[in-house]
């Protein structure tokens, strides 16, 4: 009897609990490095502000796209795309939200400071044409609009005017502005403390117009508290300690005993994520080579060498603890155009790899220095000391230069590699954007080749890959489809595998895992 | 020689020695780390340099008295299939080598100071113990990280990785040197008004000679003290800079190195690859500071 | 002493000028700001524009000149990390360095003096030998060491205290402390003992010989053949001489506390100055190097300043015998 009762207090108070402030603590190992919505298009800074702004067109749990500020949209000619706007929506500091203030963040988004152009690369204009619809003008018929509209948050004129930021933060530039630190957006959460480094706090917008979505309505979260910490022992010991509840990046080699701990759980799935090798393939002579007066990689040889002297398996197995999805192909089978056929890997065989690297000229191998971050990707480090391991195998005698990912991207973007790892996420979840960035010739047009290091230049390339652009329905999927052989039996890239994504909290949080890495606060519970 | 040598074995020193059982444990611990690290390419079971031995499905073997574990590799592997008992062996040649040879630089530059300060007196006295007394506020790891620092930032990335050993024993050897100069100076102001000396300079002896066969020898206990007992700080400063990420390049781990790696394991139950380096670095330093400190005491007439 | 404090002081100038000029160097010529503002597409125009607005165009002096000005008014420019003036980082960041710091420093002081005169006293009793093995081992392990350790016994195996942070601050004016929540002091007691282990092991050597030193002085011989108690002897009139020396070795010990505080703060993510600094260094964020090395100048020749205003104080010896050189 007194143990019925005190279950009975116990579900009452449960029940009690839904008004009550729950507060959920989370970590990770980067801090953001900018609270500018368009200033810095990096994971570690939309995990905070997506979380604070709407987006026009949104995501569901399967990255599927779904209503948000805009709840209708279409293409109403082919260069002309209409948003109906959501009615009744005010900003945290209380402006009421209107068509204007999508045609200026459309407009802050293009300005040269901003790191999200390749959203809005295709857009010419923007035009209110109600207080309530707003067209978006194309310079050429773009059918995967939608997608790239739904990354792009949306801002208040008059708070970014009266706060002089019109345009975004230039963290090159070493500037600080309002919105380095301030934040006003229409979405879940409201900023409510913001310490570098330190902690960022962020309260329930009681007000959002998506809590009665069925989606939200279980959602009981009032406040998140996200505090970085770098060192991944003590991030896992926060978590084991109860001192956070949520741990979005806990790291693979913790992750059996995070599983077999009491009251942790962890959720693991697909990120859209592909890691692989990218290779000089321009230069006549590698910057970073004992080879001179050529260029080794330039032979398809070398590469396919290269490629088969690597145990993607025991990478998997060991390094990964089997949390990759090894493949063949540069993204993954959530992003549209995928082609299970064209997702093969050529075998691993050292034999055949030194047989290769004998044809080509190089019996004895040669010395190349690989390029790896050592703080961005999973274990990314690790994989490439098991890659050089691999390569000396074969005779070629790999160099490790590991560093932190600022001093990393800053030398790759000078071109300054001879061969390189890289990881690479699809947040459009379509195919262009993997080919446009990595593999169309950088040739100055917007968005073509901006992380194509190595400078492949292949014409064919570049022909589907306008076609791409330009072309909706059959012609367009044959040109992925076709674009995805040439990549295979070229290998501009060594792939590698594409990242799972574990995350690990307490028992008692719920937050539904997604596969673009970020959680997302208005879905999570605390019980 | 013999004579020598007989000399000793019939010294207090020696006495003492054999008298202080955890003086004797020390030496042994001492000896072995110092034999493994020296002979470690003769006698390390595997060389952890060689990438095309590694293989990444021995990665994670438990020591060889676990279950799981394999004889080959007695004391486990890492991440990558290393042997952690040849890494430590290795790991450990860096760890003295980058101690013993920024300690030698330390003293050298010390005791040449500190001779100098004590023994011509006046201004170059009073600048050079202001050096001293303004450098020993600052603490060594500060100074080498700022001395790391900036070679750092001033070279190119490739040319530092090749002089990155030396610089870290600069920095570590640049911050200790103070101590030296003090203990010189100190015993040379002494020995400097004793009659032998006063002595020789009548008859016209050069001051650098009277300085290095005259005084020195009479200053080489206290250095032989301090010396000792700097190289456990030398080797945990190393250790501590490599920890921060900051030390020897990683293409030639020490145990600072190797401790900071396998931290990522420590709580994943692959405790054996930061636990074992990190007992080896303790019982290195331990049992050269326990050494250090019975000799201080041996050689400290007052202590017995 | 007006003469002697003015002395002292002359003496640091030239050694925060030095440090200054370190920090002048690293500022203006490693980070090439000129080369990180512009980004990559510019005109000869722009970057001469630049360079005049930034004064890279004066004479060395003149540029160093201008960057003592602006230090001295705590004006250090932006981070290039976090785009955010370093004087305000590095305000913002001070109060948690400090109370640990301060914390780690009086359980140095509180555990390390006693054990010290005990074995001092008591020189072959078997727990004076524990003590001092122990402090071997305390000065043998390393304090990252320490602290994963640490974090390992209490905060994963017995749950008792946090891991990491500083738990729940409280804001007191622009200052934050961790002393008046209770999971801020839960939060200070690993770090803390981390930090001062080292320093305590210091702090009881330092003391235990000092002691010996002085009971084997005439006056204490003479003290206790005038028959006073041992007490008395021990605590009346040895403790109080080793006590000098210990006071300056401490004072002296508080900046490499600071020092120190940086392997610390890494191991615990302790938001202090030390873990700004590490993490400045790892993303080359120059301006918050310079400026962390000026600061900890001054706070190191405050110390030292203040030490010798101490000592001058204490120790009537000083007051006369100046000017011979030595001491």
């Amino acid at each position: 009897m007194r143990k019925l009762l005190l279950a009975a207090a116990l579900a009452i108070g449960l029940g009690a609990g839904w008004a009550e402030a729950r507060t959920v603590r989370w970590s990770a190992s980067g801090d953001p490095n900018t609270m500018d919505p368009h200033s810095q298009n990096v994971g570690t800074v939309t995990m905070v502000l997506q979380q604070i702004y709407d987006t026009l067109i949104s995501r569901n749990q399967d990255l599927g796209l779904a209503p948000g500020l805009a709840t209708r949209w279409e293409q109403v000619e082919p260069n002309r795309w209409r948003f109906w706007l959501r009615d009744g929506v005010k900003f945290h500091e209380g402006q009421a939200f209107t068509g204007d203030d999508v045609v200026f963040s459309i407009t802050r988004a293009q300005q040269p400071t901003s790191n999200y152009a390749i959203y809005v690369d295709t857009i010419e204009r923007s035009v209110q044409v109600e207080p309530l619809v707003v067209d978006v003008i194309t310079r050429v018929p773009d059918p995967i609009l939608p997608n790239k509209i739904a990354s792009l948050m949306i801002m208040s004129r008059s708070w970014s005017e009266a706060h002089n930021a019109t345009r975004p933060q230039n963290t090159r530039a070493r500037e600080e502005m309002y919105t380095t630190r301030n934040t006003n957006g229409t979405g879940a959460f409201r900023l409510q403390t913001r310490e570098p480094d330190v902690r960022t706090v962020m309260v329930r917008n009681t007000d959002w117009w998506g809590w009665s979505e069925p989606a939200s309505r279980e959602s009981n979260i009032t406040e998140i508290i996200y505090r970085p910490i770098s060192s991944d022992a003590t991030r896992i010991a926060a978590l084991l300690s109860g001192e956070v509840d949520f741990v979005l990046d806990p790291p693979l080699q913790d992750l059996n005993r995070l599983r077999s701990a009491p009251n942790i759980k962890v959720t693991e799935g697909p990120e859209v994520r592909t890691i692989f090798l990218a290779m000089d393939v321009h230069r006549d002579e590698l910057l970073y080579s004992d080879v001179r007066g050529r260029n080794p990689l330039k032979d398809l040889r070398v590469r396919q060498a290269l490629y088969q002297a690597i145990d993607i398996q025991a990478i998997h197995r060991t390094t990964m603890r089997g949390q990759s999805v090894v493949t063949g192909t540069f993204f993954p089978p959530q992003v549209n155009g995928y082609s299970r056929e064209e997702d093969v890997r050529l075998p691993y065989d050292q034999a055949r790899a030194r047989a290769l690297l004998a044809e080509a000229g190089y019996p004895n191998g040669f010395e190349i220095t690989l390029d790896c971050p050592n703080n961005r990707y999973i274990n990314d480090e690790q994989i490439c000391q098991a890659i050089v391991a691999m390569w000396a195998r074969v005779g070629v005698r790999a160099r490790l230069n590991a560093m932190p990912l600022a001093p990393f991207f800053a030398k790759i973007q000078r071109d300054d590699t001879s061969i390189y790892l890289l990881g690479w996420g699809v947040p459009t979840l379509d195919a262009l954007y993997s080919f446009q960035s990595l593999l169309r010739t950088r040739d100055g047009g917007q968005g073509n080749g901006i992380w194509n290091y190595g400078r492949y230049s292949n014409a064919r390339m570049d022909q589907l890959i306008d076609i791409m652009t330009n072309q909706s329905g059959a012609p367009r999927d044959a040109a992925i489809r076709e674009a995805l052989r040439i990549y295979r039996e070229d290998i501009p890239h060594i792939p590698l595998h594409h990242q799972m994504i574990p995350w690990a909290m307490r028992s008692n949080f719920t937050i539904p895992h997604m596969a673009n890495n970020q959680p997302y606060f208005r879905w999570a519970r605390m019980n | 020689m013999a004579a020598a040598v007989n000399r000793f074995f019939g010294s207090d020193l020696w006495w003492s020695f054999t008298r202080s059982p955890v003086t004797v444990a020390s030496a042994v611990v001492a000896l072995v780390c110092i034999l493994g690290a020296v002979l470690a390419p003769w006698i390390a079971p595997h060389n952890p340099f060689d990438l095309a031995s590694l293989n990444l499905s021995d990665a994670f073997k438990p020591p060889a008295w676990d279950e799981e574990g394999a004889a080959e590799y007695f004391l486990g592997t890492d991440d990558q299939g290393r042997d952690v008992l040849s890494a430590i062996m290795y790991g450990a040649r860096v760890s003295l080598l980058v101690g013993l040879s920024a300690t030698i630089f330390a003293t050298v530059l010390g005791v040449s100071l500190g001779l100098t300060a004590g023994y011509a007196g006046g201004h170059v006295d009073s600048v050079l113990m202001r050096i001293c007394d303004i450098q020993l506020t600052f603490p060594s790891i500060l100074v080498a990280l700022l001395v790391d620092g900036v070679v750092r930032a001033v070279l190119p990335r490739e040319v530092h990785d090749q002089i990155a050993l030396f610089v870290v024993i600069f920095a570590i050897g640049i911050s200790e040197w103070p101590k030296f100069a003090r203990t010189v100076r100190g015993s040379t102001l002494v020995e400097r008004n004793k009659e032998y000396v006063q002595a020789a300079r009548v008859i016209g002896v050069p001051s650098v000679r009277i300085m290095f066969s005259h005084v020195l020898p009479n200053v080489v206990g206290p250095v032989l003290v301090v010396a000792t007992l700097n190289l456990g700080l030398a080797i945990l400063s190393e250790a501590t800079l490599s920890f921060l990420g900051v030390g020897v390049p990683p293409t030639q781990p020490s145990l600072g190195t190797l401790i900071r790696i396998g931290n990522d394991f420590l709580f994943s139950g692959e405790w054996w690859i930061t636990i074992f380096p990190g007992v080896a670095l303790i019982a290195m330093v331990l049992s050269v500071n326990l050494l250090g400190d019975w000799l201080r005491d041996a050689l400290n007439p007052k202590l017995r | 002493m007006f003469a002697f404090i003015i002395s002292r002081i002359l003496q640091a100038v030239p050694v925060m000028l030095t440090v200054a000029l370190i920090s002048f160097a690293m500022f203006a010529y490693v980070g090439d700001p000129v080369a990180i503002m512009l980004g990559q597409d510019f005109t000869e125009a722009q970057r001469d524009q630049l360079v005049r607005d930034l004064g890279l165009d004066q004479p060395f002096w003149v540029q160093f000149a201008t960057f003592i000005g602006h230090a001295a008014q705590g004006e250090f420019g932006l981070s290039y990390r976090l785009s955010r003036p370093v004087a305000e980082l590095i305000a913002e960041r001070a109060p948690a360095t400090l109370e640990l710091a301060f914390t780690a420093a009086a359980l140095a002081l509180l555990i390390g003096v006693p054990m010290g005169v005990y074995t001092g006293l008591y020189r072959n009793s078997w727990l004076s030998r524990f003590f001092l093995t122990f402090s071997l081992v305390g000065v043998s392990l390393p304090t990252f060491l320490i602290g994963i350790l640490l974090i390992l016994v209490f905060a994963v195996w017995l749950g008792w205290l946090p891991s990491f942070g500083r738990g729940d601050t409280v804001k007191l004016g622009w200052w934050t402390t961790g002393f008046l929540t209770v999971s801020g002091l839960k939060a200070l007691v690993l770090p803390a003992i981390t930090l001062g282990l080292f320093q305590l092991t210091l702090i009881m050597r330092l003391v235990r010989a000092e002691m010996m030193e002085v009971l084997r002085t005439d006056y204490i011989k003479f003290a206790r053949a005038r028959g006073l108690p041992n007490r008395a002897v021990h605590f009346g009139h040895a403790l109080k001489n080793t006590l000098v020396p210990v006071i300056t070795i401490v004072g002296l010990q508080l900046g490499a506390i600071i020092a120190f505080a940086i392997v610390t703060e890494t191991v615990f993510q302790w938001p202090g100055m030390g873990l700004l600094f590490i993490q400045s260094v790892g993303a080359a964020d120059i301006p918050v190097m310079s400026a962390y090395l000026m600061l900890i100048a001054l706070v190191f020749v405050t110390i030292n300043l203040i030490v010798d205003l101490l000592y001058y104080a204490v120790d009537p010896r000083l007051r006369i015998g100046r000017g011979k050189g030595g001491h």
